[in-house]
């Protein structure tokens, strides 16, 4: 058996898998103070009773750490960069404490400036003073050589309790992205360290010996221990579990919308043959944009609960607030009153939300049923543009060669799934509107559990063959090795592929769910002086997002 | 230092997969470093910048343009369409006022493309800004534009497509035609009869650096378009006047071209050449995308920059400061040339000798114009080239008064088909092409 929990803002779902079927579930209200108890909660109330020796593995997903980040409880960094030319230091990123050193890598990771290791002694004086204990290196171009990165990891070590070294964390190139996921993994970095102590705890309470995974803002997870170092890959997997909890609904490898109407807003994401899309560079959180590999979504501020007003004699919806709708006691008219006075949704007081949108009607100088009519009508257009939207600027993403601009995929769905409250009502009205077909998966509210309990292992490697220097860099690994004249594209794909491999064991894939994919494949003849010189090869591999078992219908 | 920040359109179409030879200046990994520098810094992050994917040219796009021979088809691959169509992209960001300005950092270049294309010259098919200025005008309606061509290679396409357009300023600064190719773009070049002085050429001595740059553009280009007045002003931006450029002999830096963009405010730049693709294009070009956006770029430096062997000479300084006055001089007295130049000729003809390095082809042409009080004039081409293809091109210009027009339409009506190849009309304000 297989169990998922999700320890989400608001709600803690989770799940007992029991031979492909969904054998148990639950649904608490997170305790905001204490995110372990709920998580604890939860697995105590799904083990009751069960021989834990059968368990194959235990998954969970958090929201520790994104919470951390929003609300600020968080270490702090002492952040040491190397910038070289470029854009000037007040365009980057900003913390509370940068301290910039020399030394500069060139884009195709050579050595310009060297390092200056004297200058890391001052640093550390101020570490002392200011009882900084976390630091984030940053250099640029560290993902094309990660020498002087690693030196000053080296240099900060030892009188500091975590150094987080950009390259990493992503083989990436964006530096202000590098300095910001440098920053905060190590930022969250004691936390989790603590968060995963605790569930190791409990599993050896429980004599737990099955793998424990924890789910990354990808889709993917990674056994628990493994995520130690690397703690950011973890923020913002709560989107991630609902998209994933819906993957075993869908249609295998269709394009598909999955639309996540939520109380404040709506969440877009896009399956391209029924995998996930990803953010072409990385996730954003809390004003950070970082390399953090995420499932790509886009959130408007349209959802249930979204304040409904009358401005010059037009329905405006969201994007605030101001509590549940008033058909559940809230104070204002939403979206989610309309669909209940209207019938459309045979949930709470119905009665209250006519009063609530009587003066709204007023003000239309239309009857209360158009009024509702409208309201609802509003809502499904605003998201229905939105997708629309969403799907124009994944298939207007910028290509580089020829082949792609001319050739090149679109992504054309034709199904949309919706989870999230009103989605009962709102999918078939969405569906008509975009002309797709709709659909409303089961167990929605514990779609996010599942998603945890069945995604698989995710990994990726970046690789850079320069056979002009004759050097090979696997940045994440930060890893260079020597290659000759003569190194080939083939060579380097079965290179990456290997590495790949031997990446997803490490981090807790199974044999048997490896669905690689060359996510890019370019190789560019070098030209000095009118002689070839050698090859610059770049390979990226990875695993893709998607379920490592699937679920059978009927409970 | 302050400033204004500006919404930049940028069209990056580095056209990974194709050459004009494996080992040829133009070919696959001329843009990967650029691309390497933009990507690490960030610059798409920027809210004020704004990626736009490029789309095709139509044939229609290069007939309203040039007459190719024997067809558009011919003398283009997808890769200069594209090209093309990110330039064209660059200009509907820019007029739909979707972005303050735009960069179409795009390959092939095109300014060595003339109005006839028998083939490739100066590794050029079709000129982009040429396609784009009449697609804008096409589109938008009439404009008075500028174009100022920084490539170090003088500006000769373009020149000679708009030689009779008095609406279209073509300002080439470059390096002395006595020294690199194509040698020409001296100052006599100074447009056709009914455009006389909309055609500037400031040659610069070989060695010439930031400050003579700057001399010039204070003191001939900035004037001159002050007096202008453009509705819209396009950098032909070659990137070859940097002092690591392997087939030219300037000294111009990152900082150099950013600034001159910043002085210049260009409402759209198109890349042209440029091949120090490793240890010039990266800087230049992140300093370009910032000087437009209005981005702080006071910290983008070569990793090589030593300010102490980029100084000039004092005769280089003379050379620049006599060249500059030349050329605004030539702006200056343009009005008193007609008459001297022009006299009781009710047309003129000019022949010129056209040499296609890229493809190895010569063509022999004979221009003639009509001379005209109230526009650039309608022009016949008879065009020879050693392909064996004899052509006869009618062109009726932009904004043609209806005597022109006439003029024109008799002329392609006349012309015997049986002795050329093909007989071509355009015209471009009814957007007409024709081939008999």
């Amino acid at each position: 058996m297989i169990i998922g929990i999700d320890v989400g803002g608001t709600h803690t779902d989770a799940v007992l898998i029991r031979d492909g079927r969904l054998s148990k579930k639950i649904k608490l209200l997170t305790r905001q103070d204490h995110l372990m108890a709920s998580l604890l909660d939860a697995a105590d109330y799904l083990l009751e009773g069960e021989d834990l020796s059968r368990i194959e593995r235990l998954a969970i997903s958090t929201t520790l750490s994104t919470n951390a980040i929003v609300e600020r409880k968080i270490d702090r960094v002492g952040m040491v960069i190397s910038s070289g030319p470029g854009l000037s230091p007040g365009q980057l990123p900003k913390f509370q404490d940068t301290y910039y050193v020399s030394g500069y890598m060139n884009h195709r990771g050579i050595e310009v400036t060297p390092l200056k290791e004297r200058e890391l002694d001052d640093i550390l004086e101020d570490f002392r003073k200011k009882g900084i204990r976390h630091a984030g290196v940053a250099g640029k171009f560290s993902c094309r050589n990660p020498q002087q990165e690693i030196r000053i990891g080296n240099g900060l070590k030892g009188a500091t309790d975590h150094v987080s070294l950009g390259h990493r964390l992503s083989g990436q190139l964006n530096f202000p992205r590098r300095m910001a996921t440098a920053y905060l993994n190590a930022a969250i970095w004691s936390r989790h360290r603590q968060f995963v102590r605790e569930v190791e705890n409990f599993m050896a309470e429980k004599r737990i010996t099955a793998p424990c995974y924890i789910l990354k803002a990808d889709g993917g997870t990674i056994e628990l221990p493994q995520s130690v170092d690397t703690p950011a890959q973890t923020i913002l997997s709560g989107p991630a579990a609902s998209i994933m909890g819906t993957l075993p609904f869908v249609e295998p490898g269709q394009d598909a919308v999955i639309l996540d109407i939520g109380g404040t807003t709506t969440d877009i994401a896009v399956l391209a043959d029924g995998v996930p899309l990803l953010e072409p560079l990385g996730v954003t959180l809390g004003g950070y944009k970082t390399l953090i590999r995420g499932l790509r979504t886009r959130s408007i501020g349209i959802g249930g609960d979204s304040t409904v007003k009358i401005v010059q004699g037009r329905i405006v919806i969201g994007p605030e607030r101001t509590g549940p709708a008033v058909a559940f006691g809230g104070p204002a008219p939403t979206p989610t009153d309309a669909m209940v006075a209207s019938g459309r949704l045979p949930l709470g007081d119905r009665k209250a939300s006519e009063q609530a949108l009587q003066p709204l009607a007023e003000q239309m100088k239309r009857s209360l049923p158009e009024t509702a009519e409208a309201i609802f009508s509003l809502t499904c257009d605003l998201i229905a543009q939105a997708v629309t939207e969403v799907m124009e600027d994944i298939n207007s993403q910028p290509v580089y060669t020829i082949h792609e601009l001319l050739e090149g995929k679109t992504v054309v769905p034709k199904a949309l799934y919706a989870v999230g409250g009103p989605a009962e009502v709102m999918a078939a009205p969405l569906g008509k509107r975009l002309g797709w077909s709709s659909h409303v998966p089961g167990n929605a509210e514990v779609a996010n559990a599942i998603g945890v309990a069945l995604s698989r292992t995710t990994a990726e490697v970046a690789l850079l063959a320069d056979t002009e220097r004759g050097i090979l860099t696997f940045a994440e690994e930060g890893l260079q090795i020597p290659v000759s004249k003569r190194f080939s594209r083939e060579e380097a794909i079965g290179l990456a592929r290997e590495k790949l491999l031997e990446k997803a064991r490490r981090l807790g894939a199974s044999e048997n769910d490896m669905d690689m994919e060359i996510t890019e494949d370019l190789v560019f003849p070098m030209v000095r002086d009118f002689y070839a010189t050698g090859k610059n090869i770049r390979i990226k591999v990875q695993i893709k997002p998607g379920l490592a078992s699937y679920l059978k219908s009927g409970e | 230092m302050e400033r204004k920040s500006k919404k930049t359109g940028l069209i990056f179409f580095p056209a990974f997969d194709w050459a004009i030879s494996p080992t040829h200046p133009e070919r696959e990994e001329r843009l990967l470093y650029t691309q390497d520098q933009v990507f690490e810094e960030g610059l798409l992050d920027f809210d004020n910048i704004v990626e736009y994917k490029p789309g095709l040219a139509a044939k229609e796009d290069i007939d309203r343009t040039h007459i190719c021979v024997p067809d558009a088809a011919s003398v283009t691959t997808d890769s200069h369409l594209i090209a093309a169509g990110g330039t064209i992209r660059a200009a509907q960001a820019v007029l739909e006022g979707k972005v303050d300005n735009a960069f179409a950092l795009v390959r092939p270049p095109g300014h060595h493309a003339m109005k006839v294309v028998h083939g490739a010259r100066g590794f050029c098919n079709v000129n982009m800004e040429a396609v784009m200025i009449d697609y804008i005008r096409r589109h938008y309606g009439p404009k008075r534009i500028a174009v100022i061509d920084t490539d170090c290679h003088h500006g000769d396409g373009t020149q000679d497509i708009f030689w009779h357009d008095p609406h279209t300023l073509c300002i080439s600064i470059h390096q002395d035609g006595r020294t690199l190719y194509p040698g020409t773009g001296f100052h006599q070049e100074m447009g056709g009869p009914n455009a006389l002085g909309t055609t500037i050429n400031i040659p610069l001595p070989p060695g010439t650096s930031d400050e003579g740059f700057f001399h010039t553009l204070d003191h001939a280009i900035l004037p001159i378009l002050e007096e202008f007045k453009p509705d819209l002003v396009i950098n032909s931006a070659g990137q070859d006047n940097h002092y690591t450029d392997p087939i030219t002999n300037m000294r111009f830096t990152a900082q150099g071209y950013a600034r001159l963009n910043e002085k210049l405010a260009p409402d759209i730049a198109v890349l042209e050449g440029g091949y120090s693709i490793e240890k010039a294009l990266p800087y230049v070009n992140v300093g370009i995308i910032l000087a437009m956006a209005g981005i702080d770029y006071s910290h983008v430096r070569e990793p090589d920059y030593d300010a102490a062997t980029l100084k000039q000479t004092g005769d280089i300084i003379r050379f620049v400061e006599k060249s500059t006055e030349m050329a605004y001089q030539v702006w200056k007295e343009r009005k008193n040339f007609r008459e001297r130049i022009v006299g009781h000729n009710r047309s003129m003809t000019r022949r010129k000798h056209v040499y296609y390095d890229t493809d190895g082809i010569s063509e022999e042409q004979e221009e003639t114009v009509r001379i005209c009080d109230d526009c650039g004039g309608m022009v016949t081409i008879d065009s020879q080239a050693d392909t064996g293809r004899r052509i006869f091109a009618v062109i009726v210009p932009y904004l043609a008064c209806p005597r022109c027009r006439q003029a024109g339409e008799e002329a392609y009506d006349k012309a015997d088909n049986r002795r050329y190849a093909g007989v071509y009309f355009q015209d471009k304000d009814r957007d007409l092409f024709r081939v008999k």
